[in-house]
């Protein structure tokens, strides 16, 4: 297992890249922890397919060094890497059995085959593959071959790191539910350094000790789930994290108080806002309360689903969106509260904090 | 209106449909809701014509169009791949079928315009659909089924191939494009959410079987029976075999080795269930009726074994052993919990279901 240094990364497809559009990844420089488990997540052309292919080697970046325990390994090809990977089609040989399968990449390194059978054996358990494993490759579903790919991808007990590229993608829903829980006891009990691509949250969220959240070819915040569900660092991962999103109102900061439409909200700080940037209170629909005080709120619809509601309406001129629980009812003439803790404030989309 | 009257499908000796009876109302969204496999494309293809039925009818206004094929049927389609004319403009996939219906080219620029508006691609109209994002491309491929005007619109997940934020924008979008359009749609998903987030009717679908056809709030807070209730939960609905005994369920809950004593714990019957009749039944909860904290003053708790926790932006999956039953309770915001805790939770009885031995459900579920 090895620790990784993303060192003062970045890269260009095109040619003699001049401004930071030209680039596919902007300036990635930080250190992940060895054991730890990572998730890239973020919207189609993000980047984090880039830098997963960067760490696994299969695109060498235009600028930086990529670095494991120290050892620099930036213009090493993939085999020489040492990893393993998973993909998001199952890579698995349909003429052998699940058992063979599961052992090729330990007999391709000629290890002696009673480790073999301890791994392999570890492995079927923990897939629930045991009762399959002298069965032809050849005969499973879709989902079947895919859990193959990932004990492929897990056999190895030497790898510095195992990368895995959108691997549930093709998982039946209700499947997705037992093998995302298997990937992250798996790490509980393994302490591989996992690095996850995903555009799925809760697979990222769930998987990850830290999710990486990209877009527009940076990094906009790295943190535990609860930092991006309360302090987002930017308004996209306010945005992308949770379902429906955090709203996003434009406002202006005088002191401590951040005026939304008419209303002046007693944000508890004076946030440091330099001349002509951006501001904006960002809060997300679980921290809204409606009832009969507050700011007037002109509702649209209030969508029943099932374990919530959903209220869409106009706040301020601006779409909003607020969660209220099940069987809770909406007042005739309803106004909307800000709950101070889920209360952030944005210069130019990058979080203000609380400095004293 | 489109109605199946004891539809059926049959094909090499395998049950894909089994006797089917369903009618959908003009301007109603409908959903057709079960895992893969459940039969959900093969009641779509059998509602269109692309199949004919091996037994019973297909009648739309009353009039018999069993074994009419689908070209002589006013249908459009929408699959989860997103299908467009590679090499036309959005503009002119859009109007492709008006010009094959051979409307003249006023009404078609008209038409092609009010629906591009409504489906936010108007800046798109002179871009090809390869060069657009899967969610603008998937909109080309709805637009031009809304603007043929189909009695009959059939979507078979057509959002599965998008991420999730687009998915959750299209899903707020989407109902309000129907409503738009008067035509009868049919609406097939894996999803429970998805389904509760476009509302409208569900029909829930079970190894070639309908168990429930109503409104959609309704089949999910009333489920006919334990295998609606399944199908209409994920993550999957929480159960426990127990006793009604008087005033009490006696729940028996085994340890997860057989070591060890069994323990009977008792749970208060709710008043919505107070008539059933004495004996064994199957209790079901919601995952967001099993909480942490107390949802009210006294609500009888359980002592359960923490598993994983799963987080999903805004909600977390808390996974955990009662006994050696799986369930999931489901909380607001991040709750990330170490494994194996023994910890207490809540039960919110107000909305407990309760199930016979036939798998039926027993007097008011109060969902």
């Amino acid at each position: 297992m090895a620790r990784i240094n993303l060192d003062h990364i970045r890269h260009a497809y095109g040619i003699r890249p001049s401004q930071p559009n030209d680039y596919a990844l902007r300036e990635v420089h930080h250190e992940w922890a060895d054991g730890g488990a990572y998730a890239l997540l973020g919207p189609s052309g993000c980047g984090k397919t880039t830098l997963l292919n960067i760490i696994s080697g299969i695109v060498r970046p235009s600028e930086g060094r990529i670095l494991f325990d120290g050892q620099d390994v930036t213009h090493l090809p993939t085999e020489q890497r040492n990893i393993a990977q998973v993909f998001q089609f199952p890579v698995v040989y349909d003429t052998m059995t699940v058992y063979d399968n599961l052992a090729f990449p330990l007999r391709n390194r000629k290890v002696p085959e009673d480790l073999v059978a301890t791994r392999v054996k570890t492995i079927l358990e923990m897939l629930e593959l045991t009762d399959r494993a002298d069965k032809k490759a050849r005969g499973l579903t879709a989902d079947q071959k895919q859990k193959i790919s990932l004990g492929r991808g897990l056999v190895r007990s030497d790898v510095n790191a195992i990368l895995f590229d959108e691997p549930l993608t093709v998982i039946d829903p209700h499947l997705k539910w037992v093998l995302r829980s298997q990937l992250k006891q798996l790490h509980r009990h393994s302490k591989f350094t996992m690095v996850y691509v995903t555009h799925d949250q809760t697979e990222a969220l769930t998987f990850a000790d830290k999710v990486v959240v990209m877009y527009d070819g940076q990094i906009v915040q790295i943190g535990t789930p609860a930092e991006l569900f309360e302090k987002p660092r930017h308004t996209f991962v306010g945005y992308f994290i949770g379902s429906p999103g955090m709203n996003v109102f434009p406002v202006e900061i005088e002191g401590r108080k951040a005026r939304v439409g008419n209303a002046a909200i007693d944000i508890g700080f004076a946030p440091k806002i330099s001349k002509g940037q951006k501001t904006e209170l960002g809060i997300r629909p679980e921290f809204m309360d409606i009832s009969r005080k507050g700011m007037p709120i002109t509702i649209r619809k209030v969508e029943d689903i099932g374990r919530q509601k959903i209220v869409r309406g106009e706040l301020a001129g601006q779409s909003v969106s607020i969660v209220v629980k099940e069987g809770s009812e909406i007042p005739a003439d309803p106004h909307v509260s800000f709950r101070d803790e889920g209360i952030n404030i944005y210069a130019d989309s990058w979080r203000v904090g609380q400095e004293a | 209106m489109l109605e199946l009257v004891n539809v059926s499908k049959v094909q090499a000796g395998q049950v894909h449909i089994h006797p089917t009876s369903l009618a959908l109302d003009r301007g109603s969204l409908n959903v057709l809701l079960g895992p893969t496999l459940a039969g959900k494309t093969t009641l779509l293809r059998l509602m269109a014509g692309l199949e004919r039925p091996t037994s019973g009818s297909v009648r739309f206004d009353g009039k018999d169009v069993t074994g009419v094929p689908v070209q002589q049927r006013n249908v459009a389609m929408v699959y989860q791949q997103f299908i467009n004319y590679p090499s036309m403009t959005v503009y002119e996939n859009i109007a492709s079928p008006l010009r094959v219906s051979g409307e003249n080219a006023d009404v078609i620029d008209r038409e092609v315009k009010k629906v591009a508006e409504m489906m936010r691609l108007t800046p798109l109209l002179d871009r090809l659909p390869l060069s657009l994002s899967g969610g603008q491309q998937q909109r080309t491929a709805l637009a031009r089924a809304i603007v043929k005007k189909a009695s009959l619109v059939l979507l078979d997940e057509p959002l599965a191939n998008l991420d999730y934020k687009l998915r959750e924008e299209m899903r707020e979008e989407l109902p309000k494009i129907f409503a738009a359009s008067g035509s009868i749609f049919v609406y097939a998903t894996t999803e429970p959410s998805e389904a509760l987030l476009l509302g409208g009717n569900t029909a829930t679908l079970h190894q070639g079987r309908v168990s429930q056809f109503g409104k959609t709030v309704s089949v999910y807070r009333n489920p006919r029976d334990l295998i609606t209730a399944r199908t209409f939960s994920d993550p999957p609905i929480n159960t426990h075999t127990a006793v009604k005994d008087g005033k009490n369920f006696v729940l028996l809950e085994k340890d997860g080795g057989g070591k060890g004593k069994p323990v009977k714990i008792s749970l208060p019957v709710p008043a919505h269930l107070a008539t059933i009749a004495d004996g064994p039944v199957t209790l079901g909860m919601q995952p967001h009726h099993l909480s942490l904290e107390e949802p009210y003053a006294k609500a009888p708790s359980l002592r359960v074994r923490t598993q994983v926790s799963e987080i999903a932006g805004s909600e977390s999956f808390i996974h955990v052993l009662f006994g050696e039953k799986r369930w999931v309770i489901l909380e607001h915001g991040v709750r990330n919990l170490d494994p194996d805790l023994d910890i207490d939770i809540y039960l919110d009885t107000r909305h407990l279901m309760a199930f016979g031995n036939d798998g039926m459900a027993l007097a008011g579920n109060a969902g």
